[in-house]
């Protein structure tokens, strides 16, 4: 039983050392790391918002660019769709049912200064090569100063002549002919 | 029309047996000589088969590719073998009164020996038959007081010692002597022919290809071949260098070719047209097309320097300018009078002259070696032909009949026209005598062919 008392004392002391300990409180060293802790934890959390912020803002930037690029593809797709502008015989002259279409591209250009177009004169295989390749320069040329007048910087088009050298269609019909005499606006 | 008809009856016959004999001895050539018109009118020439002594297969029969040439000259109608009298090597194995029963009035006879490893003496003997049918092939002439037997029935001996890789140059050789001494007028056998094949530009990766070829389309070789156009070949004066205009770098550019050692130079990069060049009668120059100031405009450029004088001033198309032969003045295409025409520019005082005023255009124009005609592409009721107008009086003359025709080249002798036109929906070669009387189509095995340039005499 003796044990037993000694035992039940040292049940009652125990938690009064306990308590002793606690009263004594947190030392300033002890807080000041608590709110570092504390801050720190804030921080990170703010640093992980603001980064998923951004990220939300990026993506939706990204989004909205490629919308924008898509978009340009698209409308670059359907111009160079309609990228061909024929002419009558012996002709450099663009008629007026191209002017529509060859107002698109030059609208394009105008938004989109960073596009390079290469602007391809041919002719039908009558005449010689040498005088058809002069020909089809005056065509492709005829293109480039319509673009010009309707805003097109300069330095954004080129001018090529094949000549006869690269027929649309092969052959010798007035079919052929008439697919061959035409300028071309190719994007770079 | 029906003249032509009836009377190319017997022509044909003699063109197959020609054709057999060609395509069997030059089977590997890509150009092929087929004859449509005028051999009727030539001259009748017996080109006896040369003996050969030795029991070896020789490299080139010489006799084929000489009756081949004669033929192909549109001046001479070689007798098929069938038709001729006797087969002598000598002239005094000729019985000249049975060739002047055939109406033959001139017999070639050779023979060929060997004389070494490799090593063959060919000889040969062009007799006028009607002259020794004279003389009974004795004629005699004072020569120092005495009479000497001279023999003047025979036209041209000759012989020489060759090798095997020889003979078909010799061959032409023997036909320009034989050409020369009947009509008294260079022959252009020993020539070649630049030009350029265009394969289907859907499946070949390399579809334009420059070649040159011998004039008869023997021994084609490729010098270039690129994914975009190579236009307007012409020959240095010296047949050793080609210029040309290639596309490869996606806009015109004018080079200059070495044939012998394939090297190239980049000659002109402005930008716009870099077109037609074309060397001056000395060598030293090349006229071109520059577009670089505004417009086609012709350009002398002196090869040494690289200094440019501009030749034309005007604001509508100048271009295809070729050479007098004098070097002193150029000829041209220009719009300057609505629709082209041809125009000859004096180059010391640049003032130029319109020379053609026949039909809706005139374009593609040069000048024939002796300066008496100008050959042009003349359309007339929308139809493109080669003709020849007389430099003095004017005259015009229409020469083909075929479709579309285009790129005429003159022979260095003045004697037949190459040009390029449309057969059966393919872009072809064809020849035209400068009489307008002898025509060939060269159709091509396999693409379409254009830009042919006849080149200067090779030797």
């Amino acid at each position: 039983m003796l044990i037993n008392k000694k035992f039940r004392t040292l049940l009652i002391a125990l938690p009064a050392i306990t308590l002793m300990a606690c009263s004594s409180g947190p030392s300033e060293e002890e807080l000041e790391a608590e709110r570092n802790r504390v801050a720190a934890e804030q921080q990170a959390q703010a640093e992980q918002q603001a980064a998923e912020a951004k990220a939300q803002a990026e993506a939706a930037a990204a989004e909205q660019l490629q919308r924008a690029k898509d978009m340009m593809a698209q409308e670059k797709a359907a111009l160079e769709s309609q990228q061909t502008v024929y002419f009558d015989f012996d002709r450099a002259t663009i008629k007026s049912e191209f002017f529509p279409v060859l107002r698109k591209h030059a609208e394009f250009l105008v938004k989109n200064q960073d596009q390079n177009v290469v602007i391809e004169g041919h002719t039908d295989n009558r005449g010689t090569p040498e005088y058809n390749i002069a020909l089809g320069e005056t065509r492709a040329k005829a293109v480039q100063t319509f673009l010009q007048n309707e805003g097109v910087r300069s330095s954004q088009m080129s001018v090529v002549s094949y000549g006869e050298e690269k027929p649309a269609v092969m052959g010798s019909s007035e079919y052929a002919f008439a697919q061959n005499r035409r300028a071309v606006v190719v994007y770079q | 029309m029906s003249i032509k008809g009836v009377s190319s009856k017997g022509m044909i016959k003699c063109f197959l047996l020609c054709v057999a004999i060609f395509s069997a001895t030059f089977a590997h050539a890509k150009l092929e000589i087929v004859i449509t018109e005028g051999v009727n009118n030539a001259r009748p020439i017996g080109v006896v088969p040369f003996r050969w002594n030795g029991d070896t297969v020789l490299p080139e029969n010489i006799s084929d590719v000489i009756t081949n040439n004669l033929l192909r000259s549109g001046k001479f109608n070689p007798i098929a073998m069938s038709d001729m009298p006797q087969f002598p090597t000598r002239d005094d194995e000729v019985d000249y009164a049975a060739w002047a029963d055939k109406g033959i009035d001139t017999v070639l006879v050779g023979n060929i020996e060997q004389r070494g490893n490799d090593q063959y003496e060919v000889s040969f003997e062009l007799i006028d038959v009607l002259r020794a049918q004279v003389t009974g092939g004795e004629s005699k002439s004072l020569q120092n007081g005495t009479l000497i037997l001279s023999k003047d029935h025979i036209v041209e001996a000759r012989e020489k010692i060759i090798n095997s890789s020889d003979f078909r140059q010799y061959a032409h050789i023997i036909s320009d002597v034989v050409y020369e001494a009947l009509t008294g007028e260079r022959g252009a056998f020993l020539t070649r022919i630049a030009y350029v094949i265009v394969r289907d530009r859907e499946t070949e990766a390399l579809p334009f290809q420059l070649v040159i070829a011998d004039y008869d389309g023997a021994n084609e070789t490729r010098l270039l071949s690129s994914p975009e156009p190579l236009m307007s070949p012409s020959w240095s004066p010296d047949g050793n260098k080609i210029a040309y205009v290639s596309f490869e770098n996606k806009k015109s550019q004018i080079f200059i070719q070495d044939i012998y050692t394939t090297q190239r130079t980049l000659v002109t990069d402005f930008p716009g047209i870099n077109g037609s060049p074309v060397f001056s009668p000395d060598g030293k120059k090349l006229a071109m097309v520059l577009s670089k100031d505004g417009n086609p405009e012709i350009y002398v450029m002196e090869l040494a320097s690289r200094r440019l004088e501009r030749i034309t001033r005007n604001r509508a198309i100048d271009t295809e300018p070729s050479w007098a032969p004098d070097g002193k003045s150029l000829i041209f295409s220009s719009e300057r009078g609505g629709k082209p025409q041809i125009y000859r520019v004096n180059l010391e005082t640049k003032r130029s002259k319109r020379l053609t005023f026949e039909g809706e255009m005139n374009l593609g124009a040069s000048i024939t070696p002796d300066n008496t005609n100008l050959v042009v592409v003349n359309r007339t009721q929308g139809d493109y032909h080669i003709a020849r107008q007389n430099l003095q009086n004017g005259n015009m003359l229409v020469l083909t009949k075929t479709f579309l025709d285009e790129s005429p080249s003159i022979a260095p002798n003045g004697s037949m026209i190459i040009y390029s036109t449309m057969h059966e929906g393919e872009q072809v070669l064809s020849l035209v005598s400068l009489d307008g009387r002898f025509k060939a189509l060269l159709p091509a095995a396999n693409g379409q062919v254009k830009s042919p340039s006849w080149s200067p005499f090779l030797l």
